[in-house]
């Protein structure tokens, strides 16, 4: 069985089909993240609770790795600070372009086999650049329709 | 299996299963000799030169030009090169479509691609004229009532509508659009970039005004394609871009213009590609597109059969105006994550929307998986395509 399989089997399938953290977040603000080039769609929810510790949730339409990255994204990142989140989102982001694994990713680190899959690149990343502009100082307002 | 012998890419990449061909096509030995040959011994500009080279070069691209018409059964004359199907009808939009009146309608189909849609919303933007559409059944077949009804209405001037599904594979009853539209006094505009690699046309007697396609699904190279109008109809458009080719004499402050389909072609146009597209036309005249379509609709009987019997769910008609494009769904799994696995296994297909968005929502699917065939496409694909499918079936439960 291939690496790719592997990563299905062992983790993405899983999140896939029960994903955590899923659905809208009472107190969150909302963001919107897509990829035009598939059609997948997503919603972070994420709530800073001032400069406290983060709380996040997720609701998307999209393939299999997309969900799961989001799923585990939100795992990972509940509980964080804002800055350690956003480290963490940049060493994912290196993860699939090649670059070192960090054990601090926990599964997260069994999608840098993506790197040998470039076309599936953009559905693991969704959520993290999502997230990332929407932790950036100069971000767009936030939808204010949070539930 | 002969057939796949003319293409190099399968001897170069053993295992191959190509079933994009719907997206673009691979190409023939003779289309790539043709390149090659025409840039090492027959290249200069065209149109322009004195000397013998550009002589031959003019020759070869007029000469193209006739072949790759009477492939559709039209006069050379009556035939634009363009770079593709999507430019050829954006050519429309933005020249014919000048002529179009503040609440003029052009009618659409919801089983268009985007690029026999974008360019009418555009026009409609900027003429002040409204899209109106025609929706489909339940098995994917054209609602000619519909259509018909819209026509009856009165206000349609152009009726814009692919000859072939890029989805659903249905092949539309153009003929029979053709006269209603007639009928009702507006133009038909028929968007041949799936079918012009598949059905026998004769463009003579099909009744469309403006025929659009692309040459890299027939087998030629990419950059290439065409629109070709009913004879005189050229005559009456304003030119498209401006610059070098389309004009007759020009003045600092204006400019008169070169007769169709000079008009048309501004600057250097894509010539070796035309010399190459005209030996891909007559690589396909050889194997014959008759014969080509016969055996396409086999071979569509196997995959359609075969994804029945796997119980997965597909879109489109079955029967005789079912052309070799079979849409589908593993439930349960997303299209991408499906043509991962297939892609692992060597099994190129298309997933996701399949710049077709208004027909995915119509469907109610975020995206498909889309198997495709071409010339070459034959039943190993199809039964490749099959067990992975079935050993898909079994990862994903």
């Amino acid at each position: 069985m291939s690496l790719l399989e592997n990563l299905y089997r062992e983790i993405v399938l899983d999140h896939y089909r029960h994903p955590r953290h899923y659905g809208p977040l009472e107190g969150a603000e909302r963001f919107p993240g897509q990829n035009p080039s598939c059609g997948d769609h997503l919603v972070l929810y994420l709530d800073r609770q001032g400069d406290g510790p983060l709380r996040l949730a997720f609701e998307a339409e999209g393939c299999a790795i997309s969900q799961a990255s989001a799923s585990l994204m939100a795992d990972l990142l509940t509980g964080t600070s804002a800055d350690r989140a956003a480290e963490l989102a940049r060493a994912f982001i290196a993860t699939l372009h090649g670059g070192s694994v960090p054990e601090e990713l926990g599964d997260l680190a069994a999608f840098s086999t993506l790197a040998q899959l470039p076309a599936r690149i953009p559905c693991a990343l969704l959520p993290w650049t999502t997230l990332l502009s929407a932790l950036s100082p100069d971000r767009p307002a936030a939808d204010p329709a949070a539930p | 299996m002969a057939i796949k012998r003319d293409f190099p890419v399968f001897s170069e990449r053993p295992g191959l299963v190509y079933l994009d061909s719907a997206a673009s096509s691979q190409k023939p030995s003779v289309v790539l000799e043709a390149l090659d040959d025409f840039y090492r011994r027959h290249y200069a500009n065209v149109h322009r030169g004195i000397y013998q080279l550009s002589e031959e070069a003019t020759r070869a691209y007029e000469g193209a030009r006739a072949q790759v018409a009477a492939f559709f059964g039209a006069g050379a004359a009556d035939l634009v090169f363009t770079r593709n199907a999507t430019e050829a009808i954006n050519l429309v939009g933005r020249t014919w479509g000048d002529l179009l009146e503040p609440g003029d309608q052009i009618l659409v189909t919801v089983m268009e691609h985007h690029s026999n849609l974008i360019p009418w919303q555009q026009l409609a933007g900027r003429k002040g004229a409204s899209i109106v559409w025609a929706d489909i059944d339940d098995q994917g077949r054209l609602d000619l009532e519909g259509i018909a009804r819209l026509l009856e209405a009165g206000g349609v001037r152009l009726v814009a509508v692919t000859q072939m599904s890029n989805v659903l594979g249905t092949v539309n009853p153009i003929s029979w659009i053709a006269e209603q539209a007639h009928r009702a006094g507006a133009l038909l505009l028929v968007d041949g970039a799936q079918s012009a690699a598949h059905l026998p046309l004769n463009l003579a007697s099909l009744g469309a005004d403006f025929f659009a396609f692309s040459g890299h699904k027939l087998g030629g190279p990419s950059g290439i394609g065409g629109l070709i109008a009913r004879p005189g109809l050229l005559e009456e458009m304003p030119p498209f871009l401006g610059g070098g080719e389309m004009i007759r004499e020009v003045w600092l402050d204006r400019a008169t213009f070169a007769d169709p389909p000079q008009r048309f072609e501004a600057g250097t146009p894509a010539i070796a590609e035309a010399v190459a597209l005209a030996r891909a036309v007559t690589y396909l005249d050889t194997l014959g597109i008759a014969e080509l379509w016969k055996a396409e609709r086999q071979l569509t009987e196997r995959l359609l059969d075969g994804l029945d019997a796997l119980g997965l769910p597909c879109f489109g008609p079955r029967g005789e105006d079912r052309a070799g494009v079979a849409s589908f769904n593993l439930p349960g799994i997303h299209a991408h994550d499906l043509a991962s696995f297939l892609d692992l296994r060597g099994i190129a297909v298309r997933a996701g929307h399949h710049c077709a968005q208004p027909l995915m929502r119509r469907l109610g699917q975020a995206a498909t998986a889309r198997a495709s065939l071409f010339a070459y496409s034959d039943a190993a694909d199809v039964d490749a395509l099959l067990s992975a499918l079935a050993e898909a079936k079994a990862f994903f439960a």
